[in-house]
């Protein structure tokens, strides 16, 4: 009974649970990083103190977030020949160098320095120590480099030949890292990440301004984190219109799934909603915009657009998950350029602090960087199925020779351990946030810092006359 | 395309380079996974808080040795990584669990207060405990064969699991607590330091006991292994390996006893590199004991090639700045929270 478990579909999971998790937290970290390097920046050159302030506050949460990435990380590590050895053995020569690129690049370079720019305030230079986080900076979008280059080449494999030992063998490394869907997809999550970051920041930015605490670094927060929703948001729709033409040149029946159609149609309409049925081969109840999906992938109101039927049944991915994740991701694109849009009128209206509704609004937009982001990977991942490299080798036939029981074991326990850990890390993380940054003491009289003002006065950003 | 196949034997360096890896990973996580080990034990809450500070910097830096490990022979020994993983599936998941535990809780245990604080000590305690007892199990595992068929595992989902590669397992937790333990005499002073030094002293025992055990139980396990260490004259040859054990042990055990604070730790390095050094041999040239060779499992000359390039520049740059960081926190450790 117990060898019932189907291998391959608990490796899936186990995989899919593992990455997923895993990826919520580099997400954060990529932008948070850069981020904090910025700030630093500010702080140094112009000496306002909000800024350290700032810095201080969120580099806890940083250290937090960074600390489950790596534990999560190093488990995607092992996860490649423990689920899928088979596909590690034949793909080894090609991807392998890639992913020991990044430990070599990057993991290195992040873990060593993160120490510095967490422990090291009283130990080096404030000049090194902004050097640490622009190298932790740095590193964290070297390592978005390789492992991005490597999931690409699994989606657009060039450079290589299959030997007659059926294993994969480079010929060309420029074309393995530079694969056709490497740039797109690089700068696609990196702005993801950017995004990610910034309403995450802004949401908390809205929440002292709603509740009226912290209010000059609210300010900061909520005012950089804005400039993102207002310039990035807008490019990300740009590189995201770009990495899906990639995707229809390269990957056609990943597109056709994330637009629903089944019949290669000219002047095919959009499909605002629906429900994609893979055994009858259509998608029910859907809600049309005509020839928009032919305006918006060929750039031609009568443009042609290949339909799932183009495949044989067993070549297409899940279409209900490709159709429903791609909806949810290009959805919250949709509202965070409305976010953008928004606090531009509100900010030449000079309003952009004040309207209470925009602080919640900025509140309820606090998640939507993760969501967007998972719902983007389950996209390009579920859309390249059935293969594990496109076209090249099939998923099912990469699995280890492991028993499901044990597959189904493992899963139980990273399940346990994740959203324990995941839990008690954002249990932490609402804790920082609820804390707010620490204001410096500062003596006064020295370095021209004026006597503090009465406590009756700390809130009003004016002040009154101090004696 | 490049390949330095023809001016270079590249299976071996790359054999070379991995058990470097591996060899830093036991060290350096070694020590810190040591520290989790001993962390219940401590005298007061204030000799954890040094414990704890004077590895926060640098334990996910140690971490990344695995990754190095892990992602190094997918890259180099692609073949291995493939068979090692199944056969070792559980130990392995085991591990990353412990580690998982083990690695949060350097963050939540500054932000926690009262007794979720306690959770998170234990978190680390047990998360170390197991890790290491898992490492072990692995090595006890390996060194005793893992079964293939074809160019995959071969064998049950439990072979790991046997008296022998229990008592690896804890022969293990031992040498980690030996080199916490020392790393705390370096790195503290006090009732603390007096506390790890008493430690280092009772481990020490169990590690001389384990290493003695495993050393005899080897050869007996298998006849090559034994033919290698007891045919003449590579008996001569390699005597100094054992005899430069014994003599790191003694002295150890007098730097225990003088007081000293460096020496030890080093001491316990080098008994590690001998110990190390011996199982290398022993299972030389076997990189998936008895079965797959270090040339069998290697990857394409072209790609050994490509990531040796990057390792020649990176590797040395790396070992900089970690000393850079490791240098930066020189000296003793204090209790204060760090940031």
């Amino acid at each position: 009974m117990i060898e019932k478990f189907d291998p391959v579909l608990l490796a899936r999971v186990q995989f899919a649970f593992t990455v997923s998790f895993h990826i919520i937290f580099p997400a954060f970290t990529i932008g948070l990083a850069s981020w904090l390097a910025v700030l630093e920046w500010r702080w140094l050159t112009t000496g306002k103190t909000v800024y350290e302030e700032i810095y201080r506050m969120w580099v806890k949460i940083f250290a937090v977030t960074f600390g489950m990435g790596v534990v999560s990380g190093v488990v995607m590590s092992f996860q490649f020949g423990m689920n899928w050895s088979v596909f590690s053995d034949r793909t080894g020569n090609v991807l392998g160098p890639l992913l020991g690129y990044e430990v070599l690049t990057a993991f290195f370079l992040e873990a060593s320095f993160l120490g510095v720019m967490l422990f090291g305030w009283n130990r080096v230079s404030p000049k090194m120590h902004f050097a640490a986080t622009i190298i932790v900076a740095l590193g964290t979008l070297i390592s978005a480099f390789w492992i991005l280059s490597a999931n690409s080449w699994m989606q657009t494999p060039r450079g290589y030949l299959i030997g007659v030992d059926g294993l994969l063998y480079p010929t060309d490394w420029m074309k393995v890292i530079f694969n056709p869907s490497f740039p797109y997809r690089f700068f696609h999550m990196v702005t993801a990440s950017y995004l990610t970051t910034a309403f995450v920041v802004g949401g908390v930015g809205a929440y002292y301004l709603y509740r009226n605490q912290h209010v000059k670094h609210a300010r900061v927060m909520l005012g950089m984190a804005m400039i993102m929703a207002i310039f990035v948001a807008p490019t990300q729709a740009v590189l995201g219109d770009l990495h899906g033409l990639n995707t229809l040149k390269h990957q056609p029946a990943k597109v056709a799934a994330m637009e629903g159609i089944w019949d290669t149609q000219k002047g095919a309409p959009l499909k605002l909603f629906g429900w994609p049925d893979q055994e009858e081969e259509k998608t029910n109840y859907a809600i049309e915009i005509p020839k928009l999906s032919s305006l918006i992938l060929t750039h031609n109101l009568n443009g042609e657009v290949k339909g799932l039927k183009e495949w044989a049944k067993d070549k297409r991915p899940p279409v209900a998950w490709v159709f429903w994740s791609f909806r949810l991701m290009v959805g919250i694109g949709v509202l965070m350029i409305f976010t953008g849009v928004t606090a531009a009128i509100l900010f030449l209206r000079k309003q952009l602090f004040a309207k209470r509704w925009f602080q919640l609004w900025c509140v309820a937009m606090t998640p939507s960087g993760f969501i967007s982001v998972l719902a983007g990977w389950f996209v390009t991942e579920i859309g390249r199925q059935p293969y594990i490299v496109y076209g090249v080798m099939r998923t099912v036939e990469t699995v280890s020779p492991v028993m499901g029981s044990q597959i189904a074991m493992s899963l139980l326990a990273f399940i346990f351990s994740y959203f324990f850990i995941f839990g008690a890390g954002s249990y932490y993380i609402l804790r920082l946030i609820g804390k707010g940054p620490d204001i410096q003491e500062q003596e006064y009289g020295t370095h021209g810092v004026k006597k503090p003002p009465l406590l009756t006065d700390l809130t009003s950003e004016t002040g009154g006359k101090h004696v | 395309m490049f390949s330095l196949e023809s001016f270079m034997d590249l299976p071996l360096i790359w054999y070379g380079l991995i058990s470097t890896a591996i060899f830093l990973y036991v060290l350096l996580d070694g020590f810190d996974l040591g520290v989790g080990i001993l962390f219940p034990f401590a005298p007061s809450e204030s000799c954890r808080n040094r414990m704890m500070n004077s590895i926060a910097p640098f334990w996910d830096g140690n971490e990344t040795w695995l990754v190095l490990g892990g992602g190094g022979l997918f890259a180099a020994f692609p073949l291995a990584y493939a068979i090692l993983m199944p056969a070792l599936y559980l130990p392995v998941v085991f591990m990353l669990i412990g580690l998982i535990f083990r690695g949060v809780a350097f963050e939540f245990r500054f932000k926690a207060i009262g007794k979720s604080r306690k959770f998170w000590d234990y978190s680390f305690h047990f998360g170390s405990l197991v890790a290491t007892f898992m490492q072990g199990m692995v090595l006890g595992a390996f060194v005793q064969g893992i079964k293939i068929q074809g160019r995959s595992f071969g064998g049950g989902a439990f072979d790991w699991l046997n008296a022998y590669s229990v008592m690896v397992g804890m022969a293990l937790v031992f040498g980690y607590a030996l080199l916490g333990a020392t790393w705390v005499i370096m790195k503290t002073d006090g009732i603390t330091q007096d506390w790890a030094r008493k430690c280092a002293g009772y481990v020490l025992g169990y590690v001389g006991l384990f290493l003695g055990i495993v050393s005899i139980s080897m050869p007996m396990m298998n006849t090559d292994v034994k033919a290698l260490w007891f045919s003449l004259p590579n008996f001569f040859y390699l005597l100094p390996i054992p005899l430069s054990t014994v003599v790191m042990f003694v002295m150890l055990w007098r730097g225990l006893i003088k007081g000293k604070e460096y020496l030890p730790f080093f001491l316990s390095i080098g008994v590690f590199l001998t110990g190390y050094v011996g199982l290398g041999i022993s299972l030389w040239p076997w990189l998936v004991p008895f079965e797959v060779s270090f040339r069998q499992a290697a990857a394409a000359p072209e790609s050994q090639s490509l990531l040796l390039i990057g390792t020649v520049i990176l590797l040395p740059l790396i070992l900089g700045y970690v000393a850079y960081c490791y240098y930066v926190f020189r000296g003793k450790t204090s209790d204060e929270t760090l940031y």
